[in-house]
């Protein structure tokens, strides 16, 4: 049984500062690393002969306009089915240079979860084959999810906000 | 005479009945958004070279209702009307996951009678969606009959819904801490008598499909995966299991006390439509006993939490209790704040491993919710598997796969 | 022999062996015991549909025993579900296909309204780019519900004037959404 103590140990081990803000929310266990090591940290993992994490659970973004200087969050959650062993990782951006390499070539199916949060936040994967709005229409020139936005059609004409309570 | 004979130099001489070059171009087929296998709106444009399948690329979000940024302004409660509608095929599934990641943030105990109550009714949900996907398949291979067969138990298992929750197919099932009703007389009846008479006719669903020549021809070696080819693409689920991996959320990460039950994984091995087909029906064999043995070990005992800050109080309680008063306002008007925390819940829907990332910053809607929909993961997989094959398999591969438009743009 | 009900003929002169009566009710009657739908299914709206047209419910008793995808031979198109705005082009691609006379039955409260999904990326209802002849409500309407509708638009199709798709007045209308 893999403890979240072990891996922990042993990330700071390879990695040492780079890897930092330990916590187990409801037992997860959860760190975050900068832009420069995700992919190593991601490589480390999945060829790391005992801990074998080589399934790619989520990908996606969160939008915190309030932190300064760590506006966009990429969050990523690992599992290893040999050993039932979960992980989340962070990785935060300043909302000027929102930009952070892909995973696509080490998990295939990071392909559409990085367009689904390129599409809602506007976070560029450098080296993504084809970073294209996914679930959008094409002509979109905002990116919706971001907290500035509304969630109403703002061409909508026959809704009185007075009537809705907005 | 002579101008009109062309000399050809000795180097660019043909050897006798050598065949000329031949021009080919590459066709391009749109298959979709709207297209009579009625799975829901996707587009598939396909390149062909004559019968063959060169190269496909999809194009989804025809139906995208951003559910991600509705939920950011409802509150909890009410964004289980909103899960209800990601896999329309197995509605309880959904609302019970968001139920429990909920339950999960609030650290809220459900009792043990809620909890069975809750495996029987995602079982039934289970079986629902397998019928549809198998039947659909039926369909799409040219049999219409077995899908007739199996819809007629499709409509027992709406009756038992709506006699637990009242609606049909988006059920909206359950409160945040247990049950809201009881589960009444006439829903154990109905779910036993289902228990009896639905063996007969997935047995003959079985009978009409699984030797079939026909059907084998179609279906055998058709859209194959290899495991680690599946694990890449982050297939979970029948899929998954199918391609030869025995991943079942319900036995490695057990939620709801399904580590009581006794039952098996269906396992395929190579991963191709027969497999998938055969795995999603041996998956209701093994869901029918689930729901027997829930049913004989059914315990007694309250089927909600005693959490009066998230539960609404009980009517009668309102209107002469005092604490009860309050607590149905403040529950009501939206004025109970959750936790602050993140937790990620996953439970095993129709299709796979659908995970609810919860982010709660402590006011009465989420900071951020995000949903890791199966279908939106594996359908990426599918101009890999339909590479080389007509458009007859493509169509079977989709329809095998069980790609639920609701789930895959969200 | 009493539970079977009787279609009443349209008025008329009767004798042995004719029936006289005026084109409009004939044609009006025959129309709408024999129309084709498209069922143009997105959502759980769909999914309500497979079960209407299941065994249970049983659409085909109505004339509709087949369901046509292609536009060009269908009657009636049956909008069951979300529209998105990445779907409106689409939808009013397919209504243009169609041939005259063409009904349009909105099932669900997503595509009379817009439903629940008051959001920048639903169509507020598909009456924004389409003409619509019956709205069905419900999240999703109960097979009954989506019949009744069905019956409305037998209705409609039975008391049609021949003359209506040539008229000003539906021509006026198919110019307001920009179709010609």
């Amino acid at each position: 049984m893999l403890s979240n103590k072990e891996v922990a140990e042993e990330l700071i081990r390879v990695f040492s500062d780079e890897v930092s803000g330990f916590e187990e929310p409801f037992g997860l266990l959860t760190f975050h690393t900068t832009r420069q090591q995700i992919i190593p940290v991601l490589q480390h993992l999945y060829n790391h002969s005992y801990y074998q994490v080589r399934f790619l659970t989520d990908l996606t973004g969160i939008h915190f306009p309030e932190q300064k200087g760590a506006e966009f969050a990429v969050v990523y959650h690992l599992h290893s089915l040999i050993h039932n062993f979960r992980l989340r990782i962070k990785v935060f951006l300043d909302k000027d240079d929102v930009h952070i390499p892909t995973a696509t070539n080490l998990y295939s199916c990071a392909n559409w979860m990085e367009r689904e949060t390129f599409d809602f936040y506007g976070i560029e994967f450098d080296g993504h084959p084809k970073l294209i709005r996914i679930l959008n229409i094409e002509e979109m020139d905002y990116f919706p999810m971001r907290k500035e936005y509304p969630l109403e059609d703002p061409t909508r004409d026959d809704k009185i906000d007075a009537l809705f309570g907005r | 005479m002579s101008d009109t004979i062309e000399i050809v130099p000795k180097d660019k001489l043909q050897p006798a009945g050598a065949q000329p070059e031949l021009i080919s171009e590459l066709t391009t087929l749109n298959l979709g958004p709207t297209h009579p296998a009625t799975h829901g709106i996707f587009q598939n444009i396909l390149q062909m070279d004559g019968e063959k399948i060169v190269s496909g690329e999809q194009t989804i979000g025809y139906i995208h209702r951003a559910f991600e940024k509705i939920a950011e302004r409802r509150p909890f409660y009410q964004i289980t009307t909103l899960t209800d509608r990601m896999n329309y095929c197995s509605s309880p599934i959904n609302n019970f996951g968001w139920h429990m990641t909920v339950e999960k943030l609030l650290q809220v105990e459900v009792p043990k009678r809620a909890q069975y109550i809750r495996v029987i009714m995602m079982e039934l949900a289970r079986i629902a969606d397998h019928i549809v996907c198998n039947g659909i398949l039926g369909v799409d291979s040219g049999a219409f009959t077995g899908f007739l067969y199996v819809m007629q138990k499709r409509e027992e298992i709406y009756e038992m819904y709506e006699q637990v929750c009242g609606a049909r197919l988006t059920t909206n099932m359950g409160r945040i801490g247990g049950m809201e009703r009881d589960l009444s007389t006439e829903a154990i009846r109905k779910i036993r008598e289902f228990t009896k008479t639905f063996p007969p006719v997935l047995k003959e669903f079985e009978k009409l499909f699984n030797r079939n020549r026909i059907f084998m021809d179609r279906t055998i070696d058709v859209g194959g995966i290899t495991a680690e080819r599946a694990l890449d693409y982050g297939f979970t689920g029948p899929n998954l299991r199918a391609a030869g991996v025995d991943y079942d959320v319900r036995v490695m990460n057990p939620y709801s006390s399904y580590e009581d039950f006794e039952f098996d994984i269906p396992v395929g091995q190579s991963g191709d439509t027969y497999d998938r087909f055969m795995v999603r029906n041996e998956e209701m064999w093994q869901s029918l006993r689930i729901i027997e043995q829930a049913l004989d070990n059914l315990p007694e005992g309250p089927y909600y939490a005693d959490a009066p800050e998230y539960y609404l109080p009980a009517k009668k309680d309102v209107y002469t209790s005092m604490e009860a008063l309050i607590y149905h306002f403040k529950i009501v008007m939206g004025e109970i704040d959750a936790p602050v925390g993140e937790v990620y819940h996953a439970v095993e829907g129709g299709n796979g491993e659908l995970g609810f990332y919860l982010v709660s910053d402590g006011g009465r809607a989420p900071y951020r919710l995000h949903f890791r929909r199966p279908s939106f993961i594996y359908y990426q997989a599918y101009p890999e598997m339909c590479k080389g094959l007509t458009i007859s398999d493509a169509i079977i591969i989709m329809s095998s796969l069980n790609v639920i438009a609701g789930e895959l743009d969200a | 022999m009493e539970r079977v009900k009787m279609v009443e003929a349209p008025e008329g002169v009767s004798g042995s062996g004719f029936f006289a009566t005026s084109f409009d009710q004939v044609i009006g009657h025959a129309r709408s015991y024999s129309l084709w739908p498209l069922p143009f299914a997105t959502s759980c709206c769909g999914i309500e549909f497979m079960a209407t047209m299941g065994a249970h419910y049983d659409f085909s008793r109505f004339g509709s025993e087949r369901p046509s995808f292609s536009p060009r031979q269908a009657d009636l198109l049956m909008v069951m579900g979300t529209i998105a705005k990445k779907m409106g082009p689409v939808l009013k691609q397919v209504y243009l296909q169609m041939a005259e006379p063409r009904w349009v039955i909105a099932v669900g409260a997503c595509a009379s309204s817009g439903g629940i999904f008051d959001t920048y990326s639903v169509l507020q209802g598909i009456d924004r780019v389409i003409p619509v002849d019956v709205y069905v409500p419900g999240c999703p309407p109960r097979p009954e519900q989506i019949i009744d509708g069905f019956m409305q638009i037998q209705e409609l199709a039975r008391n049609e004037s021949l003359r209506r798709r040539n008229s000003d007045e539906y021509q006026q209308l198919l110019a307001s959404y920009n179709i010609d």
